[in-house]
């Protein structure tokens, strides 16, 4: 045999070795699962629910998932880096809290309201990142360690701004616009969270800044000998989930109409959850972002549906946990089943 | 070599199928008694395979294996053992949290009144040691000794009992110099014992140093057994199919003036040195392991702090900053472990192509990616260096060692640097690979670029360098031309002038990842 005979018979036979019925399981376990599931829970649903199909739900459905989506792609861009934000939760309740006593402030009906609590909001996201990144990449203290104790710092500045109490008068125009606000039918969160996830996308598929993001992640130490800059993929990626949690915090605080220190806690195993169904690796450098919206429908889909059939809160919990565990499990099958 | 008529063992036209695949095809083997017998060939040449039949870990899908002369049928690796075959996988076996002695005898280790006995057991783990001269505590963790004594224990522990074949799959790729020569000289003496050896190896010197036939395999199938003292060039022939004019290709080249120079350097690992390189010349660094050659490398690339000294580069003043200021300076280093140092295994070989080199190279603007002319440039890398599967989107986790070495090597070719310092870039790799790591340095080198090769493989130090400094205890100790570097001249120098054993694998610079398919 020739040596360019070579290369390709051992194609076919890599392509061989996983043929029969492991390869169903194989190609179901990379993509397939995900979206099959959330296709068996719409149609579970709509069975037990007639309503659930019907357009205002949907619209429900999408419009209470933004927040969701926001904070899940964010921390899918730290897990990316083999990195973790605890205190995507902590953020939204400081920004909401600073976003509502700026724009409360405010007299009335200025115009100018939406982008001055965007752009305070947005601030308080990229001052939490450069910490949080600040000592990660710099400090090297363990990400998980630096944002548990972010969350509590995060926390009680929240509580200490608004003396425990919510914070009123957040104006009209703010809520009209970002919590009510709708062009041709589509709520403009909703519309924000659509635009997010194509720059989220465009950020992690098309720009140095994202290939750094997966290349630090899946082996820093090779990263930094090809002439990568560690610290300032890691500070970035750390601001890049604050600023998208700290939007879901200004998008809230329009939703609730005021800024209370107590929003947003459920959000921090929620988004870890969505990013890890979606097939996001724990360890690093792997994961697709159309998977992570993929696994935020689904939890979303999952909270609706036992809504409207009146499911306790309690048991909703339960449930949840256990899509969690789940999630894991076949991460875990998964890189079994690729990882050599 | 006693002459002895039966075989000890003989691989009588043995084929193994996997679905889809013929992983070993009608290959033959005889083994005698008191032979080394060498086993080449490529990564998924079949070598992993083979030895695995032999273990008994896998059936063979047709062919005998006969034991002095009565056909053997391996139901499991426990049975091969039993018969007197033992393998030393590259992988070690070893349990690290337990001591050298229950290491050697975990499994069976000896009672008295049904309690393990303390007594017996540091007998019977002496007397393993004894065998193969090892000198090595007996009560200490393994996981706290070096891996060449690592090494060693699971060689001992493979001897235990009536061993008749041992089958060592690349004992010396994890190895230094001086580590390496101790293990050849173990062989040497269980060859002389009488044992049948089975030795693989990727490292070309050691086949004539302790081999007496070398069988050679090519995709699964049997090529041909020929003396062990056949040259190198014709061994990798018969390996890779393609001639090969030169293991170690030299063109022409002109040296230029000086772009790299180290003046007085003091590190942790290095005292006072000074070395020069000019354009166009490939110069080694030699010296065992903790000889402090690889911070040479390391301190320059700023990986290594550099406490004192001065460092030129391109004809100007350089200080250290990290990898990312070395390279925009014009200084490119190759780590030793690719694995670790070197590529992202879980992502694809193109983006390990390109990885740190988007916007220095164009492929990138205002952070935005080329992805067309990234795809292009990868091609191209791929073809010169010859990276086999070329699949740009595979991980790069699944290609062989050779293909990873020359993946992170890309570089080079990518980028234009005018100093690329090279850590053991041969290692563990196989000698068709080996050959397309010395065309692209010699391409470098005529392409007017200072190559420092650091390296712990003689034959490629005198093979390639044109002057090679040699270390010890992290001096230089010696520089030597091209014509004097030769094999003795070079471990001459390798213990200094003080005792060279207190220095034994002080340094943890060689950690390295040898694979094999």
């Amino acid at each position: 045999m020739s040596p360019s005979n070579i290369a390709p018979q051992r194609e076919t036979v890599f392509g061989a070795a996983r043929s029969g019925s492991r390869n169903v399981a194989a190609v179901l376990l990379r993509a397939g699962l995900l979206p099959i599931l959330l296709v068996a829970l719409i149609l579970v649903f709509s069975l037990l629910a007639p309503q659930f199909l019907a357009p205002a739900n949907l619209i429900n459905i999408s419009r209470q998932s933004v927040f969701l989506l926001l904070v899940a792609l964010g921390q899918m861009v730290v897990l990316l880096a083999a990195q973790l934000d605890l205190s995507v939760g902590a953020t939204i309740a400081v920004t909401s809290v600073v976003t509502a006593t700026v724009t409360s402030s405010l007299t009335g009906g200025d115009a100018s309201v939406v982008p001055l609590g965007l752009a305070v909001g947005l601030g308080v996201g990229v001052a939490v990142g450069v910490f949080n990144g600040f000592f990660v990449a710099v400090v090297k203290v363990p990400s998980f360690m630096v944002t548990l104790g972010t969350t509590s710092i995060l926390t009680g500045i929240a509580l200490i701004l608004s003396k425990g109490a919510p914070v009123s008068g957040v104006p009209a125009l703010f809520t009209a616009t970002l919590a009510t606000g709708s062009v041709f039918g589509i709520p403009i969160s909703v519309l924000i969270g659509i635009v997010i996830a194509v720059v989220v996308f465009i950020v992690l598929s098309r720009t140095t800044f994202g290939r750094n993001i997966y290349a630090v992640g899946g082996n820093s130490s090779a990263a930094s000998v090809a002439g990568i800059s560690v610290t300032a993929t890691l500070i970035g990626s750390f601001v890049l989930c604050s600023v998208l949690a700290s939007l879901a915090g200004v998008l809230l605080t329009a939703r609730v109409a005021s800024g209370e220190a107590s929003l947003g806690s459920s959000y921090v195993m929620l988004s870890i959850a969505a990013a890890v169904l979606g097939g996001t690796s724990l360890f690093g450098g792997e994961g697709k972002l159309g998977l992570v919206i993929l696994g935020v429908l689904f939890l979303g889909v999952l909270s609706n549906g036992m809504n409207i059939l009146h499911v306790s809160s309690y048991v909703q919990e339960l449930v949840i946990g256990g899509v969690l565990v789940a999630a894991v499990a076949i991460e875990r099958l998964r890189t079994q089943v690729f990882g050599t | 070599m006693s002459s002895v008529d039966t075989p000890l063992l003989a691989v009588e036209s043995v084929t193994r199928r996997f679905p889809g695949v013929v992983a070993l095809d009608n290959v033959s083997l005889d083994l005698l008694a008191g032979e080394v017998h060498v086993l080449l060939g490529e990564n998924g040449a079949g070598k992993s395979t083979l030895i695995k039949i032999l273990a008994g870990v896998q059936a063979p899908s047709s062919g005998s294996i006969r034991l002095d002369g009565r056909e053997v049928h391996f139901r499991s690796a426990g049975e091969a053992r039993d018969a007197g075959i033992r393998t030393v996988f590259q992988e070690l076996s070893l349990v690290p949290t337990l001591t050298v002695a229950e290491n050697l005898l975990l499994g069976r280790l000896p009672r008295t009144w049904g309690l393990v006995s303390m007594r017996k057991l540091r007998a019977a783990a002496g007397q393993a040691l004894a065998r193969i001269d090892a000198n090595i505590p007996l009560d200490v963790v393994v996981s706290s000794l070096p891996r060449s004594s690592q090494q060693l224990i699971e060689i001992a522990k493979g001897l235990l009992g009536e061993a008749r074949i041992l089958i060592l799959d690349e004992p010396t790729s994890s190895l230094g110099t001086r580590e390496s020569e101790k293990l050849l000289g173990i062989v040497r003496k269980l060859r002389a014992d009488g044992l049948g050896i089975i030795y693989i190896t990727h490292r070309m010197h050691e086949i004539a140093a302790i081999g007496d036939r070398v069988t050679v395999l090519r995709d699964g199938a049997f090529i041909a057994t020929v003396g062990a003292q056949l040259e190198h060039e014709k061994l990798v022939e018969l390996m890779t199919g393609r001639p090969v004019e030169k293991l170690f290709p030299r063109s022409e080249r002109s040296v230029g003036e000086t772009l790299f120079s180290l003046d007085d350097v003091v590190s942790s690992q290095l005292a006072n040195v000074d070395l020069e390189v000019r354009a166009g010349e490939i110069v080694g660094v030699a010296g065992l392991l903790g000889s402090g050659k690889s911070s040479v490398g390391r301190v320059a690339f700023g990986l290594e702090k550099l406490v004192s000294g001065n460092i030129r580069l391109a004809g100007s003043a350089y200080r250290p900053r990290g990898p990312r200021n070395a390279i925009a300076r014009g200084l490119m280093y190759y780590p030793a472990d690719r694995k670790v140092d070197g590529l992202v295994l879980v992502r694809p070989l193109l983006e390990n192509l390109s990885l740190g080199s988007l916007i220095d190279v164009g492929l990138a603007r205002f952070g935005l990616i080329n992805r067309r002319a990234e795809s292009l440039s990868a091609s191209g890398l791929v073809d010169a260096l010859d990276i086999r599967p070329a699949h740009l989107w595979r991980r790069a986790e699944l290609l062989s060692g050779g293909n990873q070495q020359k993946a992170v090597l890309s570089r080079g070719l990518l980028r234009d640097c005018a100093v690329h310092v090279f850590d053991d870039p041969t290692v563990g790799i196989d000698v068709g690979a080996k050959v397309d790591v010395y065309r692209l340095l010699d391409r470098l080198a005529c392409e007017g670029k200072a190559l420092v090769l650091i390296s712990s493989d003689l034959g490629e130090v005198i093979g390639m360098c044109d002057r090679t400094y040699v270390m010890h205890e992290g001096r230089i100790v010696g520089e030597l031309s091209r014509a004097e570097t030769s094999e003795e001249a070079l471990v001459s120098h390798f213990f200094g002038k003080s005792k060279a054993e207190q220095h034994d694998s002080a340094s943890p610079v060689l950690v390295l990842g040898g694979t094999e398919s």
